[in-house]
């Protein structure tokens, strides 16, 4: 797998595989000469960037290359450096090594010009609680230098993007979490960005303001907008970006597009078996029977899960089980990013 | 050193200030109705028992010494509890700082936004006293660029205090300590020649002395002693705490 500063070729090759969002680039012709100004309008190139914090690297070396309109998800566990990473390339904190160039403009010197033409979504929302919704959108376009007449004719059409046309006038302790988020989004486009830079912007919805968020944002992508995100829900990571990258430790452990991810880090059918074997549980069945029918299993509980390149012969087997019960299904981001990053808790 | 009077510092002010357009009729009478008490009760109350102060009536001598302590509780206030919760409590200063805004520029609107509406409380006080006739001098105008000062000194000290508080609870100790004391150290209540000589020598060096050693003579019509010495103390205390504000909200912010 390469370094996530991508070659012209694989982004073509990688849109090209992801036909579900057309992409902007997927439509022009690629070549040298392309590449050439792609590079050199890139919203955001990182390289070998670090940071510490008492001693301990909370960010080790890491490059990021982003194309125009292109979505790239950060990936990660608690504590893995997406956060610390994204306060980096905004220039709200120093790194120890490596560049940032945001938007054209070296970061940290010229982070302040360069955030007039980016959006951030950070994780906590940070609404005005003092304000309704439609001032909360004025009085943040002022801190970009915008004239309250711009903004008075933006803010109805970030409302309606957001969802929120009857809510203009409610105050922010009035809305719901999902609205709220929503909102937030909507002042993050104030200033027609960019660049969008998206702190898990969906954690803490439910599954109907989280397909709502969703779809806000592949139409922004569809209308030419740059991306990062990090999340830490795969099926999020799996839908919306072109391209991922798996932190941990401070570091990308894995990179491409989710299904190259896919394919080069895990085994492409995964069994999960559960149920009662012999008089006792799985984790028995497992150490007497497993090995031999699968590339790598992993017991959690009371579930094995079995990893093959195929799986006929587990399944005969397990045909062959009264007691065990399975779900035989293709891997999934979810399972590489276990299998990367471990199964034991993060805080 | 940069001053960072920018059209972002503005923006940030235009926040503040928009908050408190929409509860100001009873923000302007809760400033007014605390000095007012004080001033009324000792002026009157105490002024029956001290017939003169250096030569004038009590509540005529109380005057400068409310209009400068009620702007200095007002700008610290401001400074502390209003913007602490900004800074802390609201994630106020980190939605802001995403923008494309400065830590600095953040810091001074917050500083200013104190003084402005110190402003207010000193000039609410202003027209009490005139109104009154404890004043007659036109000198006595010269107190509102003068208010504006002392509330930018003490909105950059309280600013510092703000930064190195963890709850609110941690302010009591900068009123117990600071606050507190500077009223009865300053000359607000009675002459700071009545004070023990050592004191007078610390009362020398505080912010609001400084304050009222220019109001009282203003507004009592007569040109005050040493104004380069009052007012480059009252700079000095501004330059001074928003500078170390900065390195204070450099450390704890931008970490």
């Amino acid at each position: 797998m390469g370094p996530l500063g991508i070659m012209a070729t694989e982004t073509k090759a990688q849109h090209e595989g992801h036909d579900a969002f057309p992409h902007p680039q997927s439509l022009s012709p690629g070549g040298e000469g392309s590449f050439v100004s792609r590079y050199a309008t890139s919203p955001l190139s990182v390289s070998g960037l670090t940071k510490s914090y008492d001693g301990h690297q909370v960010v080790g070396g890491i490059d990021i290359r982003l194309s125009k309109g292109e979505c790239l998800g950060l990936l990660g566990p608690n504590g893995a450096g997406k956060t610390t990473t994204l306060r980096l390339i905004l220039g709200l904190t120093v790194a120890e090594g490596g560049g940032i160039t945001l938007c054209g403009l070296p970061v940290p010197e010229k982070a302040r010009e360069a955030r007039i033409r980016v959006g951030v979504v950070p994780q906590m929302d940070n609404l005005d609680p003092d304000f309704t919704a439609s001032e909360n959108l004025l009085v943040y376009g002022r801190y970009f230098g915008l004239a309250d007449r711009v903004l008075r004719e933006r803010i109805p059409g970030l409302l309606a993007f957001a969802g929120l046309e009857g809510k203009a006038d409610a105050k922010i302790g009035a809305l719901s979490g999902g609205m709220k988020r929503r909102l937030t989004l909507a002042r993050a486009l104030i200033n027609e960005p960019e660049l969008l830079i998206l702190d898990e912007p969906t954690t803490g919805l439910d599954p109907q303001a989280r397909h709502l968020i969703w779809e806000r944002l592949k139409r922004l992508l569809a209308q030419g907008t740059t991306i990062l995100i990090t999340t830490h829900f795969m099926d999020e990571a799996e839908r919306l970006c072109h391209r991922l990258a798996i932190m941990d430790h401070g570091r990308f452990i894995a990179q491409g597009t989710p299904r190259e991810v896919i394919a080069a880090s895990i085994e492409p059918q995964v069994v999960e078996v559960f149920g009662e074997w012999n008089g006792t549980g799985t984790p028995a069945w497992a150490a007497t029977c497993a090995s031999p029918l699968c590339q790598r299993f992993e017991v959690s509980g009371e579930t094995v899960f079995c990893y093959a390149l195929d799986a006929h012969a587990l399944l005969a087997h397990l045909d062959g089980q009264p007691g065990l019960r399975y779900l035989h299904r293709p891997a999934n981001l979810e399972d590489v990013f276990l299998k990367l990053t471990g199964r034991e808790m993060r805080d | 050193m940069a001053i960072f009077l920018t059209p972002a510092t503005r923006a940030v002010w235009q926040r503040n200030f928009l908050v408190w357009k929409k509860l100001a009729l009873p923000s302007i009478l809760g400033n007014l109705a605390d000095p007012m008490i004080y001033m009324f009760g000792l002026g009157y109350g105490l002024g029956g028992l001290v017939p003169q102060v250096a030569g004038v009536s009590y509540i005529s001598f109380l005057a400068a010494g409310t209009v400068c302590s009620s702007t200095m509780n007002s700008a610290t206030f401001e400074a502390l509890y209003s913007a602490f919760s900004r800074m802390h409590v609201q994630k106020t200063w980190e939605a802001i700082l995403i923008a494309p805004v400065a830590l600095e520029e953040v810091v001074l609107a917050e500083i200013l936004w104190a003084a402005s509406k110190s402003l207010l409380s000193g000039c609410a006080i202003l027209v009490v006293v005139a109104v009154l006739g404890l004043s007659h001098s036109p000198m006595m105008l010269w107190l509102v660029p003068l208010i504006f000062l002392v509330g930018l000194a003490f909105g950059a000290l309280g600013m510092i205090v703000t930064l190195l508080a963890t709850s609110y609870d941690f302010f009591m100790y900068y009123f117990t300590l600071f606050i507190t004391p500077m009223i009865l150290l300053s000359g607000v209540f009675f002459p700071v020649s009545q004070l023990p000589p050592a004191v007078q020598v610390i009362s020398a060096f505080l912010p609001l002395s400084h304050g009222v050693a220019l109001a009282r003579p203003l507004i009592l019509g007569q040109v005050p002693g040493d104004i380069l010495l009052h007012l480059g103390a009252l700079c000095a205390y501004t330059f001074a705490g928003y500078r170390v504000s900065l390195r204070l909200a450099h450390r704890r912010l931008l970490k």
